[in-house]
């Protein structure tokens, strides 16, 4: 029983992370059509920016959890920043040109990846987080360890927060409207690539909450995180719906609990296939993802 | 018509014909190679140049030819070089045995996959044929009954393999494998092309609610260029798996088609010739490029200009990003000037709507034909 | 209608050429809508009517000029295009059937005071509906929004396309009677294929054929002849095939 907890609780954190990535996508995809497969990078910033700045720009401050919480708003920012460049620089003169907007999001995380090899080494870091989060909580004899909590906990208030910004914010509307139409966005005389701009950013935002998370979960950050995350991540948009960042949620829940019961019930590593048969499944049931078309 | 066919086939062959007397070659092209063009060193980089090309050319019958983006076509060249790797070095088959063995067990995944992955279009497609790859991924890694021996690799029992492919000096009779590879591949390539499933390949990537009007199905279509594609590449992994003399996971890894996807793109989607090129100059690049960063030059910069700099993979990333912009035509594209209309109706495979994802964009479309 | 003085030209297209595709659908339309009133785009289904608003608004690739008092619009985007006072109501509605019936309205509001009053005068239901998602609507009630949020703003011209295409004959009514009510509010350049409707409300009438224009003149004019009707628009005058 406690092991079945145990499991039950990381694969909530581990689909805590899928989703903060898959919103991301979810959203840039649905609005933009624009499958971003930088969005690991994303992920990438967020827990090397994170990482360096709480190890070298506040390493005078004693208390760790205030130069973890720092360097993680820090990643954050970066994480938005970065995102809303590579909107600007790469994706926005590509306007309608989607083959070549995916190329060049592909070429980005191959660069990417490379450089941070280049600068920090294809190994990992360990990545210093406050010590209650190394700790386990005991619930019904299950040793919990205490950052799957934290994993869970942002991940619902980020999900909180999206929606709330997608229904009620103007610029929340106009996103939800243009994943369902764009086309008929503009013809109401709105100018939806000032959206496109800020979806980029809040999914740069999201997908370095993810990094800041995954090296607390890990432990360590290294290069290649992002994009061993944001296969799963793409499964999980794909299987939760495009658009839909409810669907993303509860998708993101399913996979990372398929995954983990899998595992360990059945074998190491049979876990992911059994993903990776869901979303076969999925796609002959309902190809168009559990949301559907509209869902937001 | 008649001339223009031979003159189709003649030039290609002129072009293999010619390639197989490299091994001839003694030459010395410094900078280039690191040592005579006839050595073993050169010419193991050639050939695997020339199965890459044709590697690249089996991506493009799908992405190029048809409008398929296929993110796991790795999977089928895992295929063949790790089956036919296993057969050979676990089971105790022989050479002929294990080549017809892998090359059947990569037929029938492609039917089979293909299948399942073309019930849906555009960036599914693409998510499903990444997933499956993954999962091959996840059992490759997994190594069952100790068979794939996981991160090590496998090095092939080279007493099963033909004396012809085995030891250095024998490098030149691989060169001409992976050389009759690419050229088979090219030829095999332009005659489906050229046939009529070809012709409605090339129908459905202009304007797949055409074909159906028409009264084809498209999908039986796909699944044709899909098998065929993935066939050509299950073999291609197994000249892969010789030249390297072992199977690792990188073959099976996202990157790797992620990397036939470049190679494509750079040398021009849509072209024959052009993804040959392709995978010839990338693969040439990715090997060379270490060596420019480890160049005096180079090492002369300052150290932010260094360090990018030595990463051949953030070199090729940023030069692909640079074709995307400035030459989407990749190579090919130079001798045809602009955008090929390959590619602009290559918008179609991943359009929101236009096949699976996020709402049908009813009226206000990209435009659509009707008034 | 008798006007002393010739009424001033707000919309001008000048060789429009559009190409979809494969098909040349537009080869060289020129007309001019004079302000005021309703001029009536007609012609059988696919000489490229809906391609025509669509160039205006420059949603598809268009070669040629586009003129909207004056000022070329050719080289604009699409959203600066309706801000410059266009209103645009889509075949088949485009309404967002995920938004409630009040976010697509919030979602039209351009100008600074958005004209709610008018809408809900014209269209109370809507009111009653505000919390309704909009693809739970009838096809009636889409339209009524479709054309609630040309008529927030305060719009110079609109663009109407099919306003009465799959409405049962009393909403086709309803429409008929909420156009008039638009016309004197701005200017309508309206795609009809009922023309009980075009004769009720048109001033004008610009009839295309395989992608150009071949007739322009007086409403009532062209529709007293049903010969000239039957060969243009391959229907009767009355409106039937």
């Amino acid at each position: 029983m406690s092991t079945f907890i145990l499991l039950t609780i990381t694969g909530l954190g581990l689909g805590a992370m899928y989703f903060l990535i898959a919103s991301g996508l979810s959203l840039i995809y649905g609005l933009m059509g624009v499958l971003n497969f930088a969005h690991g990078a994303f992920l990438t910033v967020g827990s090397y920016a994170s990482w360096w700045m709480s190890d070298h720009a506040f390493d005078g401050i004693h208390s760790l959890l205030l130069r973890f919480l720092l360097g993680a708003a820090c990643g954050l920012a970066a994480g938005a920043v970065f995102a809303a460049l590579v909107e600007l620089v790469l994706i926005r003169p590509l306007y309608q040109r989607h083959i070549e907007q995916v190329l060049v999001t592909v070429g980005l995380s191959l660069a990417f990846v490379a450089l941070v090899q280049g600068i920090w080494g294809t190994d990992a870091h360990p990545y210093a987080a406050p010590g209650w989060l190394h700790r386990t909580t005991t619930i019904f004899g299950a040793h919990i360890p205490n950052d799957r909590w934290i994993e869970i906990a942002t991940a619902a208030a980020v999900l909180v927060l999206l929606q709330l910004f997608l229904h009620r914010t103007r610029y929340g509307l106009i996103i939800r409207a243009g994943v369902e139409n764009r086309a008929m966005v503009t013809a109401l005389g709105i100018d939806v690539r000032k959206a496109f701009t800020l979806v980029f950013a809040l999914g740069g935002v999201a997908a370095a909450i993810a990094g800041v998370l995954s090296g607390v979960y890990f432990n360590t950050i290294d290069p290649s995180q992002g994009t061993s995350l944001l296969i799963f991540a793409f499964i999980v948009v794909v299987i939760g719906g495009l658009g839909s960042v409810g669907g993303s949620a509860v998708a993101a829940v399913v996979v990372g609990l398929l995954q983990q019961y899998v595992n360990y019930y059945a074998s190491s590593g049979i876990g992911d296939m059994a993903v990776v048969l869901l979303l076969g499944l999925v796609l002959l049931a309902r190809p168009r993802g559990l949301a559907g078309a509209f869902a937001t | 018509m008649k001339r223009r066919v031979l003159a189709d086939f003649a030039w290609p062959l002129a072009v293999f014909g010619a390639l197989a007397f490299v091994p001839k070659i003694g030459w010395d092209v410094p900078k280039v190679f690191d040592s005579a063009i006839s050595s073993p060193g050169t010419l193991q980089l050639l050939a695997l140049c020339l199965v890459f090309g044709g590697l690249a050319l089996t991506y493009d019958l799908l992405f190029g030819f048809t409008g398929l983006l296929s993110f796991g076509h790795a999977l089928y060249v895992a295929a063949g070089s790790y089956l036919t790797n296993i057969a050979i070095t676990n089971w105790h088959w022989g050479f002929a045995a294990a080549i017809l063995f892998a090359a059947a067990v990569g037929l029938a995944l492609s039917v089979v996959l293909g299948f399942v992955s073309l019930r849906v279009g555009g960036i599914a497609f693409a998510m499903v044929t990444l997933a499956f790859a993954q999962a091959g991924s996840v059992l490759v890694h997994k190594n069952p009954h100790d068979w794939t021996n996981g991160e090590e690799g496998l090095s092939p029992d080279y007493h099963k393999l033909p004396s012809a492919f085995v030891g250095v000096f024998n490098t030149k009779h691989l060169y001409w494998l992976a050389l009759a590879y690419v050229a088979v591949v090219f030829l095999v390539t332009r005659w489906a092309v050229e046939s009529s499933p070809g012709r409605v390949w090339q129908a459905i990537r202009e304007n797949e609610l055409r074909v159906e009007v028409l009264g084809l199905r498209p999908r039986a279509y796909k699944l044709m260029a899909f098998v065929l594609g993935s066939f050509l590449a299950t073999l291609g992994g197994i000249v892969y798996m010789l030249l390297n003399n072992s199977s690792d996971p990188s073959v099976i890894a996202p990157n790797f088609t992620l990397m036939l996807l470049l190679m494509v793109v750079i040398g021009g989607a849509g072209s024959r010739w052009g993804a040959v090129l392709g995978g010839v100059v990338y693969y040439y690049l990715d090997n060379r490029l270490g060596a420019v960063g480890g160049s005096s030059t180079v090492q002369g910069l300052p150290h932010v200009l260094r360090t990018p700099l030595e990463q051949p993979l953030f070199l090729l990333g940023t030069i692909f990003i640079l074709i995307v912009f400035f030459l989407p035509g990749g190579i090919a594209g130079l001798a045809a000037r602009g955008r090929p209309a390959g590619l602009r109706r290559l918008e179609e495979a991943i359009r929101p709507g236009g096949a699976v994802g996020g709402a049908p964009e009813a009226t206000l479309t990209e435009p659509q034909e009707g008034a | 209608m008798a006007v002393a003085v010739e009424a001033a030209t707000l919309l001008e297209v000048k060789d429009l050429h559009v190409n979809l595709g494969q098909s040349h659908v537009l080869q060289g339309v020129s007309f001019a809508v004079r302000e005021g009133g309703v001029t009536a785009l007609l012609g059988r289904n696919g000489v490229g009517k809906t391609t025509t608003l669509r160039a205006i608004l420059g949603l598809v690739g268009r070669r040629g000029t586009v003129r909207l008092d004056g000022t070329d619009l050719t080289s604009l985007a699409t959203h600066r295009i309706v801000r410059r006072s266009v209103g645009y109501v889509p075949e088949d509605r485009d309404i967002f059937a995920g938004l409630t019936v009040e976010e697509n309205l919030r979602l039209a509001e351009r100008d600074a005071e958005p004209r709610y009053d008018l809408v809900y005068d014209l269209f109370p239901e809507l009111r009653q509906r505000a919390g309704q998602r909009a693809g739970t609507l009838s096809g009636g009630q889409q339209q009524m929004v479709a054309i609630a949020r040309a008529l927030l703003n305060d719009n110079r011209l609109l663009l109407v396309d099919e306003p009465t295409k799959g409405l049962a004959p009393a909403l086709v009514a309803d429409v008929a009677r909420v156009l008039e009510r638009l016309s004197e509010l701005a200017t309508v350049l309206l795609v009809e294929q009922n023309l009980g409707v075009v004769r009720r409300i048109a001033n004008d009438v610009v009839v295309l054929d395989q992608g150009r224009v071949v007739h322009t003149g007086d409403a009532r004019g062209l529709l007293a002849q049903p010969e000239l009707v039957r060969r243009l628009l391959s229907v009767s005058a009355a409106g039937q095939p």
